[in-house]
């Protein structure tokens, strides 16, 4: 237990508590060169050239100079040192920037300016309004009344709601009094620092007595004081203590499938290596027995050195030379093109959203080619696919449809933002925020029509919202649905404005005229009964009911007389559930005074009996919500983001899978699916799991049976069976699991849940309560079978956890490429557990786009992020690895060869220098061009054939195959480079009859021949050939000629006498035209059967690429035109309310029509009353309770 | 509204390098470049592979193999003994004049002058007249850097100390008497090792500059005596061992003698009739089962005879002609940019 005594630095300093200094930084000056390299050398690949540079020390050893790998070496730690070195320096900027701020502390009987770092535990500091809160801090007093404070909690778990914290009454007595303060000597007893926000324990003595504390007496480092003006608090955890810096721990380390595959191929290499070297090896032995024996007049054996011996050291000499498969520099290099393509992401002005300035932004720059093989997304709804915006959008009011707008011709207008807006200016309350476009419904409310008037005054008073005025004349509804907002916002624009209500009356201001009306009853809203009521008593005395709800309740209630009008709006109905539009039915009826005293006597007897007490006001409910007139129907719009139906159609075109995940209620989310083009009325079906109540899980399997929790699950797994019956009935009752073994020396099991052909669409909806169940060990198969079946899933009403589940179990069981978009604190936990996180920026939560790996501001740019740019990355990578390979395959295994031809000695075919610039110099340029700019096709191919995704997600270009293929092809080129010099070199002499065999001049033809070779190759595989890329590949080419002929120049020798053996070979070779026809010779035996072979390729089986690689040559794309989605009237009803009950009592009861202060909404998440209980889902929390039945 | 001018700060620059749309050129593999392609590179190399065939059967070549393995061979007798100076004699009959300019190569195989160490055992700075390495060669001439008493062998290592060192005339026989054929030998090393490559140190007589030094062990005179006709073909620049230090990169080479000089009766090259090489017969190759030989050739515009390039080309050339028909067919028949 931790233990800490107010203004005692004495008695605290005893304990050695952190002060509140942050270090984020891993280095000093002085340790960062010894700290950097030993961590730089735990990775496996600098520790293996760290080991080869040692071998190159030992002379018996050294078959190459130590520069070789000792310059490459250099190079690589040297960049990883420098962006270390970099990145350290910014968070010692960032760490001195948070340590350095101020802060007033009590010291000494007086506040003190103090830098937070000077700031000790047992310290009491002041904090004003909007101040960062300097340490966790145990609150003491405040300004506001009750000692309350308010904080934002954004920067600790994103929610950017006001939450309370209270002080204990004795300390809150203190008030701003410092001589108090200074005096204050209360011990605190703690838990020790943990990460848990939510979590605190501990205990103050004052003068003997001891109060308890909880979490709400404790203000973390990382809120913000709002609304506040000041407070007090004394320090409990500082620093490295605090919340804030305990959760703050290391986030994953995500890497790329291509690295795990690439780290497995390098191991491949290691043996290749190992057994190239044992060949030679061998070959040494039975040379050094045959020849080198007999040898020794001329080439004496080391003293102590006998045959057996030698080879050993052979195989050493041979790991030397031959290290060059495994080029050290492809790490950097990869690094590096990944830095390049996020780099592309950032600077990308298509994704970069002008509303609120925000560029999309590669945070993690490691795993831009996964975005090329996405197979799954995972997506949270709102905020990510909605904009969280209701607007009212259609109506239908006594049998005639407002809102769609027909030109001259009868033709349906496509509403934009420019279309012309309804002038509102004739009523001097109406929000300009709203805008509408029908100027009839204006024309007709305005000409005194009663059914629209009517229409109007029902959704200015059947509501549960809460005026607020915040400054004259400035009305605001404080909406805890935000349909309800939108409809009473439309009633106030079209002149009926709801102006303030009391637990008795309502006013309102009709038509510029106020009235006030008697309320006489709310009849509340809850799931079951779908619809609201009010009863109200116009001020001359008429008693009528207004109902709102569901159509399919509203429908059976209404009165023979509606049957004709029903059928009109069931239509209008149908086109707006069509529309994917949230609707609701309006009703009314006129009540007789005599019937409302009896039913009122009734009501206050059923509202105050102790049993029952629900099902008699249901009943009574029921009795007088009947016969009722029907008045119309609304649509409200849950606005969807831009262009989030297309993006979604994009998306499954390239076979991407989207499963939305969300908080909401199962009607919202379903109808967001079909919104966005998800659900479609053309499915063959759509299974709705939702086993929240066991009610629903009876109506499902027709099983008149309670279902307990344990049984849930066995009706689930009924649920899923059947479903899947349903969809393909051949399927068998097990999962095809195919198991197999991957990773690092295949230690890693996997199974593997197949893909199942499908005939037909269909759609998944599951709640949160279902998926609770679904989720465990025994049904989880089921589950991601019948799943991944459908070709839209939705869970809804889910938690942060079970989003991660979802994610997990996908992850584990499809080994399939992952992306998680969210926009809020509930999203974090899929954003991590995904391969890839992505965050919705520019809204107020950060913490979503602070866990993830990319962040934009639209779900549409999407679509661009991972059909243009990871398809690229993917791309790049792919063709970068496989280059990259093949060449220092190409590169070594002449090496190989050439070990037959002299006597297996570990003797180079190529200079030093040559060995030591080939990567890092000779072809470093050209292939990094390629590899940042190439694009098979642009960006607007890339949109317009979503199908060029595919074969990312299928991995095809790069795996273990093409990876064979690569060597073979490598093998292939070594042969020609070494073996045709070797023939055509063989006895030939220069035409002034010397000598030109000699070994400089055959290892500066071979040179020449592998650097144009393999530029080449890489200028074949090059699709996209930019100035750079020309530049790249003409000066690696030109370069090497005019370093070679520097190198070996008359000058460089003078002063450098023994450093370039090959002194001469240059000018003595290059002027020789049987060396033009050799390397000439090599070159095309390397390309020409590539090329054939690449032409009947494409001939026999074209690929998507190719094809749509020739047709980009042969159309000039135009911008395909916006493509309108067709919608079909719908039969299924489009009612959605994100309602809740409760709301009815809370706005008749006194309590909550006190005048309260602005900071409103901070108590409206803060409190423990019912309200909170019923808070709606569209106000998410973190921790999401099922309902229970 | 106030930060109107600072609406946009983040807003991606609009450059083509940004956006990723820099001007480029988008080449394919198209029939109509690959074929056509594949037709002219073959008729191309079918040509240049006739030349290269009938250039190189111009050249003559007369290789004559004096290692001495079968008994009754000339040199058989010299080869089984270790006397020193062997001499023995090879004969060979011109039927045609061996068109000028001619060079005389000696040649061995199965020798590895490209084995690492052997490469690696010399001292360049020595070479290069650095006199400090004279008296301390570098440890790379192991175990040719001091000989048994310790003094310093100058040139050191294993390629100086197994330089070749056989010596041939050629002598011609015309009705009964016996003339020298002149072989020259000046400028048969290459130019920049002659020139800057190797050189002696400054010191006249060289002789001094050897003082404390001993010749390499197989050698039998030091290397400032080498030749005695001419007192500036001596040290490190005499051109044998030039030539015999440009080390092979294949166990099997031949290295360049002399000429042929080309004056008096040899100035179209080597008349007809009948030829005596003698041999002085130092060399030892039978222990490692090497041979030597003795070529004789003369050079074309593409170098010696080299059958291999123009053979190959020739095939090259042959399989790309068909290799377009091929691409042809398969065209014809899948037509694969037009069907869509």
């Amino acid at each position: 237990l931790l233990c800490l005594r107010a203004n005692d630095s004495t008695f605290n300093l005893s304990f050695r508590y952190a002060n509140n200094a942050i270090k984020t930084s891993k280095y000093n000056i002085f340790t960062f060169l010894p700290l950097n390299l030993f961590e730089q050398f735990k990775r496996l690949a600098n520790a293996y050239f760290l080991f080869l540079l040692i071998l190159q020390l030992i002379p018996q050893i050294s078959s190459l100079s130590w520069i070789t790998t000792g310059f490459a070496l250099i190079v690589v730690l040297s960049i990883t040192a420098v962006k270390d070195a970099i990145d350290d320096i910014n968070r010692h900027k960032c760490d001195g920037q948070v340590n350095n701020r101020k802060v007033d502390v009590l010291m000494d009987g007086q506040l003190k300016n103090k830098k937070w770092m000077n700031v000790q535990v047992g310290n009491i500091v002041k904090l004003e309004n909007n101040e960062f809160v300097t340490a966790d801090l145990l609150l003491l007093s405040s300004s506001e009344p009750l000692n309350l404070v308010y904080v934002e909690t954004a920067e600790l778990d994103g929610e950017t709601n006001l939450k309370v914290k209270q002080a204990l009454t004795v300390t809150g007595e203190l008030g701003d009094n410092i001589e108090a303060l200074a005096a204050f000597n209360g011990e605190v007893r703690c838990e020790p620092p943990n990460n848990r926000l939510d979590k605190f324990k501990g205990t103050l003595t004052l003068n003997g007595e001891r109060y308890a504390l909880n979490n709400d007496k404790v203000l973390l480092r990382g809120c913000t004081l709002r609304n506040t003006e000041w407070c007090f608090g004394l320090v409990i955890f500082g620093g490295p203590d605090t919340k804030l810096m305990q959760n703050s721990g290391k986030s994953i380390f995500k890497r790329t499938s291509i690295d795990h595959l690439t780290n497995i191929l390098v191991l491949c290499i290691f043996g290749f290596l190992a057994s190239m070297c044992s060949i030679l090896t061998i070959g040494n032995a039975i040379w050094e027995t045959n020849e080198g024996s007999v040898f020794t007049m001329f080439l004496p054996r080391e003293p102590g050195i006998d045959a057996p011996l030698s080879s050993f050291l052979i195989f050493w000499s041979y790991v030397i030379v031959l290290n060059t498969v495994i080029p050290s520099s492809l790490y950097v290099s990869v690094e590096f093109i990944r830095l390049g393509n996020s780099f592309f992401i950032d600077w990308d002005r298509k994704m970069y959203y002008p509303k609120n300035d925000t560029p999309a932004q590669a945070r993690t720059t490691t795993l831009s080619e996964e975005l090329g093989q996405i197979k799954y997304i995972f997506s949270d709804k709102t905020g990510t696919l909605t904009q969280n915006i209701m607007t009212f959008n259609k109506c239908s009011i006594n049998g005639k449809a407002y809102r769609d707008l027909y030109d001259f011709s009868g033709q349906r207008v496509e509403i934009t933002e420019r279309t012309e807006r309804v002038d509102f200016s004739w009523n001097n309350l109406a929000d300009p925020k709203f805008s509408f476009h029908d100027h009839s419904l204006v024309e007709m409310v305005r000409s005194g029509n009663p059914e629209t008037q009517e229409f109007f005054r029902l959704l200015s008073l059947c509501h549960t919202v809460m005026p607020e005025e915040k400054k004259e004349g400035e009305l605001n509804y404080q909406a805890q649905s935000p349909d309800e907002g939108a409809l009473v916002t439309a009633a106030r624009n079209f002149g009926f404005v709801f102006l303030s209500r009391t637990p008795e009356t309502i006013t309102v201001v009709e038509m510029g005229k106020q009235v006030i009306y008697e309320l006489l009853a709310i009849l509340d809203f809850n799931n079951m009964r779908k619809r609201m009521s009010v009863i109200v008593r116009s001020p001359e005395g008429k008693l009528t009911l207004y109902c709102k709800g569901a159509d399919t309740m509203i429908f059976e209630r209404l009165h023979p007389s509606c049957n004709k009008l029903m059928e009109v709006t069931t239509n209008h109905l149908n086109e707006y559930a069509g529309d994917g539009l949230r609707t609701l039915a309006l009703a009314y009826k006129d009540l007789n005074e005599d019937y409302m005293i009896d039913w009122k006597q009734r009501h206050h007897e059923a509202s105050v009996a102790m049993e029952g007490r629900e099902e008699k006001l249901d009943e009574l409910y029921e009795e007088i919500e009947k016969d009722m007139m029907l008045l119309g129907a609304t649509a409200v719009e849950d606005k969807l983001q831009d262009g989030v139906p297309e993006t979604i159609e994009q998306l499954a075109k390239a076979d991407i899978k989207i499963w939305v995940l969300t908080g909401d209620k199962q009607e919202t989310a379903e109808n967001i699916g079909y919104s966005c083009n998800m659900l479609r009325e053309e499915m063959k079906d759509v299974f709705v799991v939702s086993a929240n109540t066991a009610e629903g899980v009876k109506e499902e399997l027709h099983e008149p049976k309670i279902i307990t929790n344990n049984k849930s699950g066995h009706v689930l797994c009924h649920i899923f069976r059947n479903a899947r019956r349903k969809m393909c009935p051949e399927a068998a009752e097990e999962p095809t699991v195919i198991k197999s073994r991957v990773g690092l020396f295949w230690l890693k099991k996997t199974e593997t849940v197949q893909d199942e052909k499908v005939d037909g669409d269909y759609g998944l909806i599951i709640n949160g309560h279902s998926l609770a169940f679904a989720l465990e060990k025994n049904l989880r198969l089921e589950l991601l079978r019948t799943a991944c079946m459908c070709q839209t899933v939705i869970c809804c009403r889910v938690t942060p956890l079970q989003k991660a589940q979802v994610v997990q179990l996908v992850k584990k069981y499809k080994q399939a490429v992952t992306l998680a978009i969210g926009d809020g604190a509930n999203d974090v936990s899929m954003i991590k557990v995904a391969h890839i996180g992505v965050g919705i920026s520019g809204q107020e939560g950060m913490q979503a786009v602070l866990s993830s790996d990319y962040s934009f501001a639209q779900f549409r740019y999407l679509q661009r992020l991972l059909l243009v740019h990871g398809r690229w990355s993917y791309i790049r990578m792919c063709k970068f690895l496989g280059y990259f390979f093949y060449k220092n395959f190409t590169f070594t295994l002449v090496q190989f060869w050439y070990a037959f031809f002299c006597g297996f000695s570990a003797q180079t075919v190529y200079e030093d220098w040559f060995i030591t610039f080939y990567n890092m110099v000779y072809t470093a340029l050209p292939v990094l061009g390629m590899c940042l700019f190439d694009q098979d096709v642009n960006d607007r191919w890339s949109l317009y054939h979503p199908q060029l995704y595919a074969p990312g997600q299928k991995n095809q270009y790069f795996n273990k195959k093409a990876f064979v293929s690569y060597l073979i092809h490598g093998c292939y080129c070594s042969l020609i480079i070494f073996f045709i010099p070797w023939a055509s070199m063989n006895d030939a002499v220069r035409n002034d009859g010397k000598d030109i065999v000699s070994h400089p001049s055959f290892a500066f033809l071979l040179q020449t021949c592998l650097l144009i070779v393999v530029h080449t190759q890489l200028s074949l595989d090059t699709y996209y050939w930019t100035a750079v890329n020309h530049s790249f590949v003409w000066l690696s080419t030109i370069g090497y000629f005019a370093i070679s002929v520097t190198m070996y120049s008359n000058g460089m020798f003078y002063v450098f006498p023994s450093s370039f053996p090959l002194f001469g070979a240059a000018r003595n070779t290059l002027n020789q035209p049987n060396v033009w026809l050799t390397i000439f010779l090599t070159f095309l035996l390397c390309i020409l059967p590539v090329v054939a072979f690449r032409f009947i390729f494409i001939q026999l089986c074209p690929t998507i690429n190719d094809k749509v690689r020739y047709k980009m040559r042969t159309e000039e794309l135009t911008a395909p035109a916006p493509r309108r989605l067709l919608r079909r009237r719908s039969t299924r009803s489009g009612y959605a309310f994100s309602h809740s009950q409760g709301y009815g009592d809370l706005v008749t009861s006194r309590k909550f029509l006190i005048k309260r202060p602005l900071k409103m909404t901070a108590l409206f998440t803060q409190t423990d009353s019912s309200i909170f209980q019923n808070q709606p889902q569209h106000y998410r929390t973190i921790a999401e309770e099922p309902q229970s039945p | 509204m106030v930060k109107q001018e600072s609406e946009s700060a983040n807003r991606p620059d609009n450059t083509a390098f940004t956006q990723q749309r820099l001007p480029a050129w988008q080449p394919i593999l198209s029939a109509g470049i690959v074929i056509p392609g594949f037709v002219l590179i073959g008729l191309a190399f079918i040509g240049i592979g006739v030349a290269l065939l009938v250039t190189s059967r111009s050249i003559q070549v007369l290789e004559l193999d004096y290692t001495g393995d079968s008994n009754g061979s000339p040199c058989s007798s010299c080869s089984q003994s270790d006397i020193a100076n062997c001499k023995c004699s090879l004969n060979f009959t011109l039927t045609t004049l061996f068109q000028g300019p001619v060079f005389f190569y000696y040649g061995l195989s199965n020798y590895f002058q490209n084995y690492r160490r052997y490469g690696a055992s010399k001292d360049d700075n020595q070479l290069y007249g650095d006199l400090s390495s004279f008296t301390s060669p570098s440890s790379s001439c192991s175990p040719y850097n001091y000989d048994s008493s310790k003094k310093p062998i100058v040139p050191c290592g294993s390629i100086a100390n197994s330089m070749f060192n056989d010596t041939f005339t050629l002598t011609r026989t015309v009705s009964g008497t016996t003339n020298n054929v002149t072989l020259d030998g000046k400028g048969i090393a290459w130019w920049t090792d002659y020139n800057i490559k190797y050189r002696n140190p400054s010191v006249t007589p060289l002789k001094n500059a050897f003082n404390g030094t001993v010749k390499p062990i197989n050698w039998a005179k030091p290397a400032y005596e080498l030749d005695a006709s001419d007192r500036s073909n001596n040290g490190f620049v005499n051109q044998d061992f030039l030539v015999w230090m440009r080390r092979a990169a294949l166990p099997n080479f031949r290295k360049l003698y002399r000429r042929i000089d080309a004056s008096g009766d040899y100035q179209k090259g080597l008349p007809a009739g009948n030829y005596t090489i003698d041999i002085t017969y130092n060399y030892p190759v039978r222990a490692f089962n090497g041979a030597k030989k003795i070529v004789f050739s003369n050079v074309s515009w593409m170098g010696g005879s080299n059958e291999f390039l123009g053979i190959a080309y020739l095939v090259i050339g042959s399989l790309c002609v068909v290799m377009s028909v091929v691409m042809l067919i398969v065209y014809a028949k899948f037509k694969f940019p037009d069907e869509e």
